[in-house]
C-alpha cells in the first residue's frame, strides 16, 4: 500500500497539447488511402442514382423515415423486415470481435470516424500551420497578426469540413440534389438546417478539439475490447528486451532504442508507445512508421516497434523467433467468429432472395370469437396487412383450403369481389370475412385449421408470380 | 498489458492510498474541460429552477419566469389536432352517408375516429367488440340482422335518435303487449304460440301445439312480425325465423317474452356526440361486417 503524497496534486487538469508530427512509411500510407475511401463512401453514397420505376425515390441508398422505407440499392426494406437491419448490426458486432481478438484496436487505429477526421483536421492543421515544431511555436507565440490568421483559416477550413460532414448526413434521409437546392436557397426544413449544424458542431469540436479525448475518456469501445484480446492478439508493442537500456547509439551496452522520442512525436494520442501497451493507444502503426524511418537512417533493424502479441514477447525473450502474424490470425477463436459472421451473412442474404414482393399479415378478429347470422352460418372476421412492394398497383386474391375438406365462403369487407387493389408500395388494411355454413363441421367445431391463399394478380399490365399463405384457425360454434 | 510499466515511477502518478489485493488506484486529475461541463450543467440547472416551475411553496409550486404550463400545452396540443382534422371532419359532415363507403380517405378516416367514439359511448352495451351481449338485450352489431334497418343512413338515425327514450321525440319506438301479463293471452295459448314461433326458427316443437298456435300468432303477433315471422324493420319487429335471438330463442325465454314483452331502450346521441362523431361512428359500425 502506498502512502498519498504530501504535496498534493490538483483535481483538474488541462489538455496537454498534441502537436503530432508528420510521418511517412507503410502504415501511413495504409491510413491516407483508407482515409480517402472511407471518406469517398460517405461523401458520395447518397449521390448514387438508382432507377427503382416512377412510383419510388431514385436514390441508392435512402432512409426515407416519413414513408418508413429503407432503401439500399437493389434492396428495399420495410418497418417489418428490421430484422435485416438486426442481421446487420449482429454481423457489425461480430465483426468488430473478429478484428477485435485478431488485431486489436485496428478499428480505432484505422476506421473510426473520429480517427478518420481527426487525421483529416491535422492534415488540415499541418497545411495551415506548419509541421510540428512550427505548430509548437505558434501554440506558443502572442496573439499576433500570425496567429490570428492562420488560427482563423485553419477553423475557416475546418468549419468547411464539419458543414460538409454533417451536410452529407442529411442527404441520406431525403433526396440528396432536391434538398441540396433546398439547402442553398433557404427552403430546407428547420430540421435539416438543425441536424446539419449540430453535426458539424459536433465534428468541428471532436476533430479539432477534442481529439484523443473522446478516445480516453468518452468512447466505451476501448473498455470492452480490453475485454476481447487475448495474448495472441496483435497489437503495437515496443521491444523493449531489444531496446533498453536506451540510449545513445554508439555506449556499449546501450540497447536499439536511441531515445529520438520519434515514436513520440508522431503519436496522435500523446503517449509513449515504450511505457508500454495503453488505453490510450488506438493502434494507428505511425510509431511504427516513425521507428522504421529511423531505424533505417541509424542501419539498425526494423521494428523496434511493431505489430506483436503477447506470446511472441516470451519467445522472443528466451531467444526464439516471433511467431508469424497468419499464426497470430487464423487462430480457432477468429476460426469461430469468423464461421459465425458467415452464418448470419448466409443467412440474411438467403431470407433476402426468399422473400416475396408481396406479403400478408392476417390477425383473426377475436372480438367476438365469431357472429351467427341469420341462417345460423357461423362468421369469422379477420384483420389483413396487405403489402405491396412492386412500384406499380397490383390486384390481390384470396382463397381458403382446408384438410378435411371444409368449405368456407369467402368475403371482403367493401368489396364485391375477392380480389382487392394494393397501391405501390404501401400497406393495405382489409378485413376478410370468412363462412361456415350452418351446420357444417366447421360451424360446430371449437376450431378447424385452414390456409388462406393470398395470390398476386399482378398489375393491369404485367401479370403476377406471387402466392404466399397464412395459417389460421376458424372458430365455430359448438352446440 | 503488453509490456511492463517501465515508466510508471517516472510519470509520477499519484495514488489515493488505497490497496485491493495489490492493485492501487491511481489518482488522476479530472480534465479541466470535465469540471467545466460540470459547472455549465450546475448553472444551467439553477436557470432551469427558475424558468420553469419547480420549487413547492405551501399552496403551490414557484411558476417560473417563462410562464410554461403543461395544461396549457396539452390544451394547444389537442387544438393542433382539431385543427388538423378540421377540414375532414367538414368534409365527412358535408358528404351524403352514402358516399362515405367509396371515398377511400373519408372512409378511413370515418372508420378509425369511429371505432374511438365507439369504445367511449358505445362499447358500454354493445361491448368493445360491437358484440353487444348475447340473450341480454344489447344488439350485436356485427351480424347481418339488424331491427330497425342496417344501412348506413338507418344507422345514422338510430344512433342520432336512439331506442324508445324518452328524451328524443324523433327516437325509434314501438311497443310489445304483454300478452300474458296484460292476459290477451292465457297459459294455454302462449304455450301454443310459443310453440309455433319454435317451429317458424326450424328448432325443435311440439307439431300440434304449434298448428294451434298459427292462428293465434296471425291473429296477435302477424301485424308486426308478419306472417312468415320475418319481422318489420319499420316498427322494430324482430324476425322471429331465422338464427338470431336478442333475448334468447329457447322455449323458456320465448316464453317469457310473450308473457311480460321487453322494452329495450338506447340514449339519443344527437345532443352528446357532434354530427361528425355521429357520422364516424355508423360509418364504422357500418364497416364491421353487417352493414347493408
Amino acid at each position: 500500500m502506498s502512502t498519498p503524497s504530501t504535496n498534493e496534486p490538483s483535481l483538474y487538469a488541462a489538455r496537454e497539447p498534441i502537436f503530432p508530427r508528420r510521418v511517412k512509411g507503410q502504415f501511413r500510407t495504409l491510413k491516407w488511402w483508407l482515409m480517402a475511401v472511407l471518406l469517398g463512401i460517405y461523401y458520395i453514397t447518397p449521390w448514387i442514382r438508382w432507377d427503382r420505376g416512377p412510383n419510388l425515390p431514385d436514390q441508392a441508398v435512402l432512409i426515407d423515415m416519413a414513408n418508413r422505407r429503407f432503401f439500399f440499392f437493389m434492396i428495399e426494406i420495410w418497418p417489418h423486415e428490421f430484422y435485416f437491419v438486426a442481421g446487420l448490426l449482429i454481423m457489425a458486432g461480430l465483426g468488430l470481435f473478429l478484428f477485435t481478438s485478431a488485431a486489436g484496436r485496428v478499428w480505432c487505429g484505422y476506421a473510426c470516424p473520429q480517427t478518420v477526421w481527426t487525421d483529416l483536421f491535422i492534415l488540415v492543421e499541418r497545411w495551415v500551420e506548419g509541421d510540428r515544431n512550427a505548430r509548437i511555436r505558434l501554440h506558443r507565440q502572442k496573439w499576433d497578426a500570425e496567429k490570428i490568421r492562420k488560427r482563423l483559416a485553419k477553423w475557416a477550413v475546418w468549419f468547411a469540413i464539419a458543414i460538409a460532414t454533417g451536410g452529407a448526413w442529411i442527404f441520406y434521409f431525403t433526396d440528396a440534389p432536391t434538398l441540396l437546392w433546398d439547402l442553398l436557397n433557404g427552403t430546407a426544413h428547420p430540421i435539416a438546417y438543425t441536424t446539419m449544424f449540430i453535426l458539424a458542431a459536433t465534428t468541428f469540436a471532436f476533430g479539432g478539439f477534442a481529439r484523443e479525448q473522446m478516445c480516453i475518456y468518452a468512447c466505451p469501445w476501448p473498455r470492452i475490447q480490453a475485454a476481447m484480446m487475448d495474448e495472441d492478439t496483435l497489437t503495437i508493442g515496443y521491444r523493449e528486451w531489444r531496446g533498453e537500456p536506451r540510449g545513445k547509439q554508439n555506449v556499449p551496452g546501450n540497447g536499439d532504442c536511441i531515445d529520438c522520442m520519434a515514436c513520440v512525436n508522431v503519436c496522435p494520442m500523446g503517449i509513449d508507445i515504450r511505457n508500454g501497451q495503453q488505453l490510450a493507444c488506438i493502434t494507428c502503426g505511425l510509431c511504427i512508421d516513425a521507428c522504421n524511418d529511423m531505424m533505417d537512417k541509424i542501419g539498425k533493424p526494423r521494428h523496434l516497434i511493431g505489430y506483436l502479441a503477447l506470446t511472441d514477447e516470451t519467445r522472443e525473450r528466451s531467444g526464439q523467433p516471433a511467431k508469424s502474424v497468419w499464426s497470430h490470425v487464423f487462430r480457432l477463436r477468429t476460426i469461430i467468429y469468423t464461421s459465425l459472421w458467415s452464418l448470419v451473412g448466409v443467412a440474411l442474404v438467403v431470407a433476402l432472395f426468399l422473400r416475396t414482393e408481396i406479403d400478408v399479415n392476417v390477425t383473426p378478429v377475436r372480438n367476438p370469437q365469431f357472429v351467427v347470422l341469420k341462417d345460423g352460418s357461423i362468421r369469422n372476421t379477420y384483420e389483413m396487412r396487405l403489402r405491396n412492394k412492386h412500384g406499380d398497383d397490383h390486384w390481390f386474391a384470396f382463397s381458403a383450403t382446408t384438410q378435411g375438406g371444409e368449405v368456407f365462403v369467402l368475403t371482403l369487407e367493401g368489396e364485391d369481389s375477392l380480389k382487392v387493389k394494393v397501391p405501390a408500395n404501401e400497406t393495405r388494411t382489409q378485413r376478410l370475412y370468412v363462412t361456415a355454413p350452418a351446420g357444417s363441421h366447421a360451424a360446430i367445431s371449437d376450431r378447424t385449421e385452414f390456409r388462406l391463399w393470398i395470390e398476386d394478380l399482378g398489375s393491369d399490365t404485367v401479370p403476377g408470380t406471387d402466392r404466399v399463405h397464412h395459417d389460421t384457425v376458424f372458430n365455430g360454434k359448438v352446440q | 498489458m503488453c509490456a511492463k510499466q517501465v515508466k510508471k515511477e517516472a510519470q509520477q502518478v499519484e495514488t489515493t492510498g488505497h490497496a485491493w489485493d495489490g492493485i492501487e488506484e491511481l489518482n488522476n486529475p479530472l480534465p479541466r474541460w470535465w469540471v467545466w461541463v460540470f459547472y455549465a450543467c450546475i448553472a444551467w440547472g439553477i436557470w432551469y429552477t427558475i424558468a420553469y416551475p419547480a420549487w413547492p411553496l405551501l399552496t403551490q409550486a414557484t411558476q417560473g419566469y417563462l410562464g410554461s404550463d403543461m395544461r396549457e400545452d396539452v390544451a394547444a396540443e389537442i387544438k393542433r389536432f382539431d385543427d388538423a382534422n378540421a377540414d375532414i371532419k367538414a368534409k365527412l359532415v358535408a358528404a351524403p352517408l352514402t358516399s362515405i363507403a367509396t371515398d377511400d380517405t373519408l372512409k378511413q378516416f370515418a372508420v378509425s375516429a369511429g371505432a374511438s367514439v365507439f369504445k367511449n359511448n358505445c362499447a358500454q352495451c354493445h361491448g368493445s367488440g360491437a358484440a353487444g351481449v348475447q340473450g341480454k338485450g344489447y344488439p350485436n352489431l356485427t351480424d347481418n340482422d339488424w331491427l330497425w334497418g342496417g344501412d348506413v343512413e338507418a344507422i345514422h338515425t338510430t344512433v342520432s335518435h336512439g331506442i324508445r327514450n324518452t328524451n328524443d321525440p324523433d327516437a325509434r319506438y314501438s311497443e310489445m303487449p304483454k300478452f300474458g301479463l296484460d292476459g290477451l293471452l292465457d297459459e294455454a295459448q302462449i304455450t301454443q304460440v310459443v310453440e309455433y314461433v319454435l317451429q317458424l326458427s326450424g328448432q325443435e316443437h311440439d307439431a300440434t301445439l304449434a298448428a294451434a298456435g298459427q292462428t293465434l300468432f296471425v291473429d296477435n303477433c302477424a301485424a308486426c312480425h308478419t306472417e312468415t315471422g320475418a319481422g318489420d324493420r319499420t316498427q322494430g319487429a324482430p324476425a322471429l325465423n331465422d338464427a338470431i335471438w336478442l333475448y334468447g330463442g329457447d322455449r323458456e325465454t320465448v316464453t317469457a317474452t310473450v308473457q311480460g314483452a321487453r322494452y329495450g331502450v338506447m340514449p339519443s346521441w344527437a345532443g352528446r356526440l357532434s354530427e361528425d362523431e355521429i357520422r364516424a361512428v355508423a360509418a364504422y359500425v357500418h364497416s364491421l361486417g353487417g352493414g347493408e
